[in-house]
């Protein structure tokens, strides 16, 4: 695993890139590196689900709740997002708790599981679309500014430096709160629940209790990652913020870098977010449609060769590398 | 206040729509029942077999009703393919992974359709008479995409009553190690499931193409209510798919001529909610697995 | 004549080795037993037979023919049809669609008409309820159907799997007479079996099987004899 020192050296040099000479190009790597930091921690909300099996393929819908409630509070009647996000964070748990309650009262899992969440993630878009008086509907809706140069109160600036900042704390919270819940015991209880439903109930694991309670905890955040992306592009649309494709794209980007470790989501979305903008960049409106079809024949191969994500797959590899393969005994 | 009849013509075009989308949803839980996976890219090969009968029509002048038969056939194709090339090898794989496989599918059927045709919305044109029925206006398309796809769902519920092969994909659907004990190779029957499959997201293809026009986003126009049917029905089963999918239609249709389409979507979901509350597993008990 | 030959025979579940090095054969015309305690291995024992798991290492001879390793479905078609533990039915097809299944092979389909008969002869309650859906039956009855099922596919070995599993005490003595109708056509048994006293008596020999390892073989009578079998197991 990276050593304590490795560690200390990749934090001190992400605090310090903003202000490297990059000779011109410091806006554009900026705004990847902010969308890196961002979107990994929305996979790492997403993964703690994932993890034990509670597969949801709707996680947009957490993603547009949390972007339009801050917006829309924002926009309509000038309530800061600093606190807006508390509003955010709480509807996304009561639509999560919703949903949530059923399935795991009945044993909804897998398959279903994930086309229940598909389902809600579209109705979500769905709704936003259907309101258009007031969200814009497929047209989006832009933040309302205040002030040329930004306002703390209302959580914009002009800087993309302050919004770098703002996201390597929020990245790092994720993983702080992803390593957390790993150590403690609620984790295994949890892997209990993912091996032996039955079993873990009978010595009193509150099985339900513990699937909510992740559930809307990983709704809560993921709300919160849409909260800072929109305020950072300043623009909401159903599309990008709801529905399949947005949810699609999260669960990808975790699984390939490896649901299973703290750095899974990271790494999967900082690959899946640079092939993206290379594939942008390299087609762009030359072969409209071209990036897009490669990337979806990537996922597919990498899913069907690489079932173990990158991670999973490179530690397999150092693994079987470092002892000879016991033989089964 | 609307006009009674404007009602009376958006439920029956509910009953309708309801035919076709039951083609859709039986589809996907006949695959789902026997393979435990779900096609999240099935709407998107009704697309692709959309155009096909597009480019036949328009393109070379074939009757439409051929061209509907050719759309069938790539359906079949479509269907074998995708479980050989994406199914076959992710069997075994957890959930999440089988998912993400056919999810990918559908990003790239979406884009590649875009790169190769464009967004342009593509219309076979075939201009049906509208049928005045007691007061009524009806779209004589859509009188015929229903009849025909009661007609494909009969034959189905005859192929998988009365044939064997039909009886061995129900028998596999409850308890699909128990079958190999019989003798019978698990790899058959899937092939089989998937061409039927495949064989009816074409004749979908078929049936919309005289009522809709096709672009590479159909998908993401017909899939959402495709899932919420098999979700409301119960995911694998049947009978619960077909009564859902007329609930839907009619409360889309219902619902889009009351306020929008996208608010039947919304309140079609919500009572999915409701039920889940009050009848767990969708309109009818799910099958044990 | 050496019908069923096991070799040797290691086999598990991911980490978890359930079988141990284990050899047995079995004649035909013969009624053999595995009996031994719960999580023995037995289960898996007639799972590698019929080709579910694969055994690690070891050999499944049948017939002369080397099957191990092939699918289930290619053992079947090679004359052993496995009656599973819990009879695994299809609950939802009626009692004449699960025989139907039980004649999928080719082989079975011509002679399909034929073995009906003869699983109707043996089983008259399966022909009065042939319409019936196979979930709603009692246990005894699902028992014959599951029986039956497997006759239907003209094997020559039957595996059974705790064929009294869940039956009440008369409904075992019954179900025990039948398998010995069954025996006297000329199939081949192996069966697996917690209820050491009663299969005793049904077979000719007998292996006890402990923990995954082979600790004793011999004729019936004699394992019926040993004291620890009356100790251990009395009142099962």
């Amino acid at each position: 695993m990276i050593g304590r020192a490795a560690a200390v050296a990749v934090l001190l040099a992400l605090v310090v890139a903003p202000f490297v000479p990059m000779g011109g190009m410091r806006q554009y790597v900026l705004h990847v590196v902010i969308q890196i930091f961002i979107w990994s921690f929305i996979g790492g909300a997403w993964s703690l689900m994932g993890r034990f099996g509670l597969v949801s393929l709707g996680h947009g819908a957490f993603l547009g709740v949390g972007a339009y409630t801050t917006t829309l509070l924002w926009n309509f009647y000038g309530l800061t997002p600093w606190l807006g996000t508390l509003v955010a964070m709480a509807a996304a748990v009561v639509l999560a708790l919703i949903v949530a309650y059923p399935c795991s009262r009945f044993g909804i899992i897998g398959h279903y599981f994930a086309l229940v969440t598909l389902a809600v993630g579209e109705v979500v878009r769905l709704l936003i679309i259907a309101e258009r008086d007031w969200t814009g509907g497929s047209l989006g809706l832009t933040l309302k500014t205040a002030g040329a140069s930004g306002s703390l109160l209302a959580a914009q600036s002009a800087d993309k430096r302050v919004f770098y900042y703002a996201a390597l704390i929020v990245w790092l919270i994720g993983l702080w709160v992803w390593v957390r819940l790993d150590r403690s015991m609620a984790r295994a209880a949890m892997e209990a629940i993912g091996e032996d439903e039955v079993a873990a109930a009978s010595v009193g694991v509150h099985v339900a209790r513990f699937k909510l309670a992740i559930t809307a905890l990983s709704a809560a955040l993921t709300a919160f990652g849409g909260v800072v992306y929109a305020q950072y592009i300043t623009y909401v649309n159903p599309e990008t913020l709801a529905g399949i494709g947005v949810s699609l794209r999260i669960v990808f980007a975790v699984v390939l870098g490896g649901m299973y470790s703290w750095l899974g989501p990271t790494v999967g979305t900082a690959l899946t977010i640079t092939l993206q903008e290379y594939l942008r960049v390299k087609f762009g409106l030359r072969l409209i449609g071209m990036a897009e079809t490669i990337y979806g024949l990537l996922l597919v191969v990498f899913i069907i060769f690489l079932p173990a994500g990158i991670y999973g797959s490179v530690r397999a590899l150092l693994a079987r590398r470092r002892a000879p393969a016991p033989a089964t005994a | 206040m609307i006009d009674p009849v404007f009602l009376l013509e958006a439920a029956i075009n509910g009953v309708l729509l309801g035919g076709v989308l039951a083609l859709l949803a039986l589809g996907l839980n006949l695959i789902f029942g026997v393979l435990d996976v779900v096609w999240i890219a099935y709407v998107d090969l009704v697309m692709v077999c959309m155009y096909l009968v597009y480019f036949l029509v328009m393109g070379y002048g074939w009757p439409v009703w051929l061209g509907g038969l050719a759309g069938i056939g790539l359906g079949v194709l479509l269907g074998l393919a995708v479980h050989l090339l994406i199914i076959t090898p992710i069997l075994s794989s957890p959930p999440v992974n089988q998912l993400l496989a056919t999810g990918g599918l559908l990003f790239f059927i979406q884009s590649f359709a875009t790169f190769l045709w464009t967004t342009d919305h593509r219309s076979i044109r075939i201009n049906l008479p509208v049928v005045e029925v007691g007061g009524l206006f009806l779209s004589f398309a859509r009188l015929i995409a229903f009849a025909l796809s009661i007609v494909a769902m009969l034959g189905l519920w005859v192929f998988l009553r009365r044939t064997f092969i039909g009886t061995a994909i129900r028998a596999v659907a409850q308890d699909r190690g128990a079958m190999a004990l019989m003798g019978a190779d698990p790899q058959r029957i899937y092939l089989v499931t998937s061409g039927v499959g495949g064989a009816m997201a074409g004749l979908a293809a078929a049936l919309l193409s005289i009522q809709y026009s096709v672009h590479p986003y159909f998908g993401a126009a017909f899939g959402p209510i495709t899932f919420m049917v098999c979700v409301l029905g119960g995911l694998g089963n049947m009978l619960g798919a077909f009564i859902a999918s007329f609930v839907m239609s009619e409360i889309i249709s219902l619902g889009g001529v009351l306020w929008s389409t996208e608010m039947g979507y919304v309140i079609a979901f919500a009572l999915f909610i409701v039920m889940m509350f009050i009848r767990p597993g969708g309109i009818l008990a799910r099958r044990e697995r | 004549m050496t019908m069923l030959a096991l070799r040797h025979v290691t086999a598990g579940y991911g980490h978890f080795t359930a079988l141990w090095d284990v050899s047995l054969e079995v004649a035909a015309g013969e009624a053999v037993a595995v009996v031994g305690p719960n999580g023995a291995g037995k289960t898996t024992l007639l799972r590698v037979i019929s080709g579910v798991i694969a055994p690690r290492s070891g050999e499944l001879i049948f017939e002369g023919a080397v099957l191990t390793g092939r699918p289930a479905h290619e053992i079947v078609a090679h004359g052993i049809a496995h009656v599973p533990e819990g009879r695994r039915l299809f609950p939802a097809l009626t009692v004449a669609e699960n025989l139907k299944m039980g004649a999928f092979l080719p082989a079975a389909r011509r002679s399909y008409r034929q073995s009906l008969e003869r699983v109707f002869e043996l089983f008259p309650v399966l022909a009065e309820r042939r319409g019936q859906r196979a979930g709603s039956l009692s246990g005894g009855e699902q028992q014959m159907l599951a029986l039956g099922r497997a006759l239907m596919s003209t094997p020559r070995l039957i595996l059974l799997d705790e064929p009294s599993m869940g039956l009440a005490p008369v409904m075992v003595l019954r179900l025990f007479d039948l398998i010995r109708r069954i025996r006297a056509e000329g199939y081949t048994i192996l069966v697996v079996e917690q209820n050491v006293r009663q299969v005793l008596k049904l077979v000719d020999r007998a292996y006890l099987l402990e923990v995954g390892r082979i600790r004793m073989e011999g004729r019936a009578h004699e394992l019926a004899e040993q004291d620890f079998v009356r100790k251990a197991y009395v009142g099962l």
